[in-house]
């Protein structure tokens, strides 16, 4: 048992514990009303938004995941960087539409905005039911992210004894989510930035002058890592992949439900707009998180015996932590643990709150309780919310962590399946609502079995292009089949002269704000 | 929207699309050299494009597009 380190962690978890309860009473408002539990009143300014989409978008599992990916596999982890520096111009030209449209007419979800702007309820459960599976897996992953941490200061207990410290953080976070909603991870995420910011910055400063600059981290990275590979005669190799990943993830991302509520919480179209030039702060993080897995590459943690154990347990996710042990003082190796743990909260939180909106205006209100009062409704969320996070629990409890895994990787495709009907919907409601069911099942079914094809171990699908194999992210594939289906389908049905359904938007929507 | 109004704002929307051509070409930057500071150009490369990609969208603000 690591005492220092475990100190550390405990003193952190109680401080942003008594913080999630706290944050009940945080800019006061009804919390027997979704909006209030659910959007947080939307009131969030231009710095609460920014560490809460910080916290949202770099959870737990990234700050594990993506240095893993950059010590296992080298150069091709780094398409976090293109990933997220495409995000934001996006989210800036795109999502302020949203916004809007969403503050005008009351909407909670993104399938609330569908159901309005196609006149189609099945449509709105389709995007409901999306969000909400790709959002399970992702709260599970989250778990791995904890699991991981608490193990490296020096858990070994199996069975029930060795899941406790798991159930009890999720339990604490079970509780504030439900008394607080959406302020709960909107304070957190403050100290879980702070906390970040702190590691990592230490990390790149401290690490490379002990192991003697960046001219010889990056001259123990081997040779078949520090590129990519260069294409063949009649493949396009890891070039396709790598580009297709960071394009598909970039479009995916803002699709997740999680991120559609962290930007529906916020104040005006401006604090979007503001953090959109903001947030590429996260993208240096995220790039000096990636440069974590080469740390540990040249500091030979790998190799240590004092690590063996827990790299053959965990494999390349346990690099950034034995980093972390290996290279400071057991009480700052204690902090980074609380990070990454913390990390894993606040992101959990959110993804609960929205899949639980979800569920209560598109699935509940919708199709079992038409006549719930305000009240009911954000009782049926908040109880949505330990739903959602006791799956999540016993998911990775009772099976094997690759699962969780495999169907994050699934989540991404899913997920962008709604791009048509959101965000084409944003601009244009030309594509008939039937039309964008049926290019939905189409994605769905052609990106799923792409994964399937892989054995579900990657989501790099290796397109055959008559002789030229173009590897490329199955999101991607599948959602032009998805759109160009569409698009085919509303011309037939205008042809049949099938009604499109009442718009409940009108054009100035798309631009309304409240100053 | 008068015209003027929306050639500006495509403008800046074909500006916030500089980053998409600037990381999508993989083969531009897959590469070594030149080196900086000890950093290979496929890394001190795509770090650049975060900061140039952050002063667009921040110029875009400005620009109230």
């Amino acid at each position: 048992m690591n005492r220092p380190a475990l100190t550390v962690f405990i003193l952190l978890f109680t401080l942003v514990t008594v913080l999630g309860f706290v944050a009940a009473r945080w800019r006061r408002g009804d919390l027997n009303h979704l909006n209030e539990w659910g959007l947080a009143g939307r009131r969030f300014g231009t710095v609460i938004t920014w560490f809460l989409l910080g916290g949202d978008l770099y959870t737990a599992y990234t700050f594990i995941a993506v240095p893993a990916l950059v010590f296992g596999a080298g150069a091709i982890g780094f398409f976090a960087l293109p990933y997220t520096l495409m995000v934001y111009p996006f989210v800036y030209a795109v999502f302020p539409r949203l916004w809007s449209v969403a503050r005008k007419h009351g909407y909670v979800t993104a399938a609330d905005f569908v159901r309005g702007r196609h006149d189609s309820s099945l449509l709105a459960l389709v995007v409901a039911v999306t969000g909400i599976l790709a959002t399970m897996p992702y709260i599970a992953l989250q778990l791995v992210g904890i699991q991981v941490v608490i193990a490296a200061m020096g858990f070994t207990a199996t069975g029930l004894a060795g899941d406790l410290p798991l159930i009890i953080a999720f339990v604490i976070l079970a509780a504030y989510t439900y008394t607080s909603g959406l302020r709960a991870p909107a304070l957190i995420a403050i100290v879980k930035d702070l906390l970040i910011y702190t590691v990592i910055i230490a990390a790149v400063i401290v690490i490379p002058a002990q192991l003697g600059g960046y001219a010889r981290i990056f001259a123990s990275v081997p040779a078949d890592k520090l590129l990519l590979k260069a294409p063949t005669a009649g493949n396009l190799g890891t070039y396709s992949a790598y580009a297709t990943l960071a394009l598909g993830s970039a479009l995916a991302l803002f699709l997740y439900p999680h991120c559609i509520t962290g930007l529906l919480s916020s104040r005006s179209r401006n604090v979007i707009k503001r953090n959109m030039s903001l947030l590429p702060a996260y993208s240096l993080v995220l790039a000096l998180i990636a440069f974590l897995g080469y740390l540990a590459l040249a500091a030979g943690v790998q190799h240590d015996p004092a690590y063996a154990g827990w790299f053959k347990q965990y494999g390349a996710t346990f690099a950034v932590p034995a980093l972390l042990l290996h290279s400071f003082p057991a009480w700052f190796a204690g902090v980074g643990f609380a990070a990454i743990a913390i990390g894993a909260l606040v992101p959990a939180a959110i993804m609960s709150i929205a899949a639980s909106n979800l569920f209560t205006r598109n699935i509940y209100k919708e199709y079992l309780q038409p006549a719930c009062t305000p009240g009911q409704e954000a009782g049926v969320a908040k109880l949505a919310s330990l739903v959602v996070k006791l799956g999540a629990l016993a998911f990775i409890i009772f099976l094997p962590g690759s699962y969780a895994i495999q169907l994050q990787l699934l989540g991404g495709v899913w997920i962008i399946q709604t791009l048509p009907a959101v965000v084409v919907g944003l601009y244009t409601r030309w594509l008939h609502r039937r039309a964008l069911v049926i290019g939905w099942l189409a994605g769905m079914v052609v990106g799923t079995a792409m994964v399937g094809a892989e054995h579900f171990k990657t989501s790099i699908y290796p397109l055959h292009l008559g002789a030229l194999t173009v590897p490329g992210y199955a999101a991607l594939y599948s959602l032009t089949i998805n759109l160009g289906l569409a698009v085919v389908l509303t011309l037939i049905l205008y042809a049949l002269k099938v009604s499109p359904g009442r718009d409940q938007t009108a054009h100035a929507d798309y631009e309304y704000d409240t100053t | 929207m008068t015209s003027a109004h929306a050639a500006r704002r495509w403008f800046w929307y074909c500006l916030l699309l500089v980053p998409y051509a600037g990381v999508l070409w993989v083969p531009l930057y897959n590469r070594v050299d030149p080196v900086v500071f000890g950093i290979p150009f496929f890394y001190w490369f795509q770090f650049a494009w975060i900061i140039v990609t952050a002063i667009i969208t921040a110029l875009a603000y400005f620009a109230k597009v």
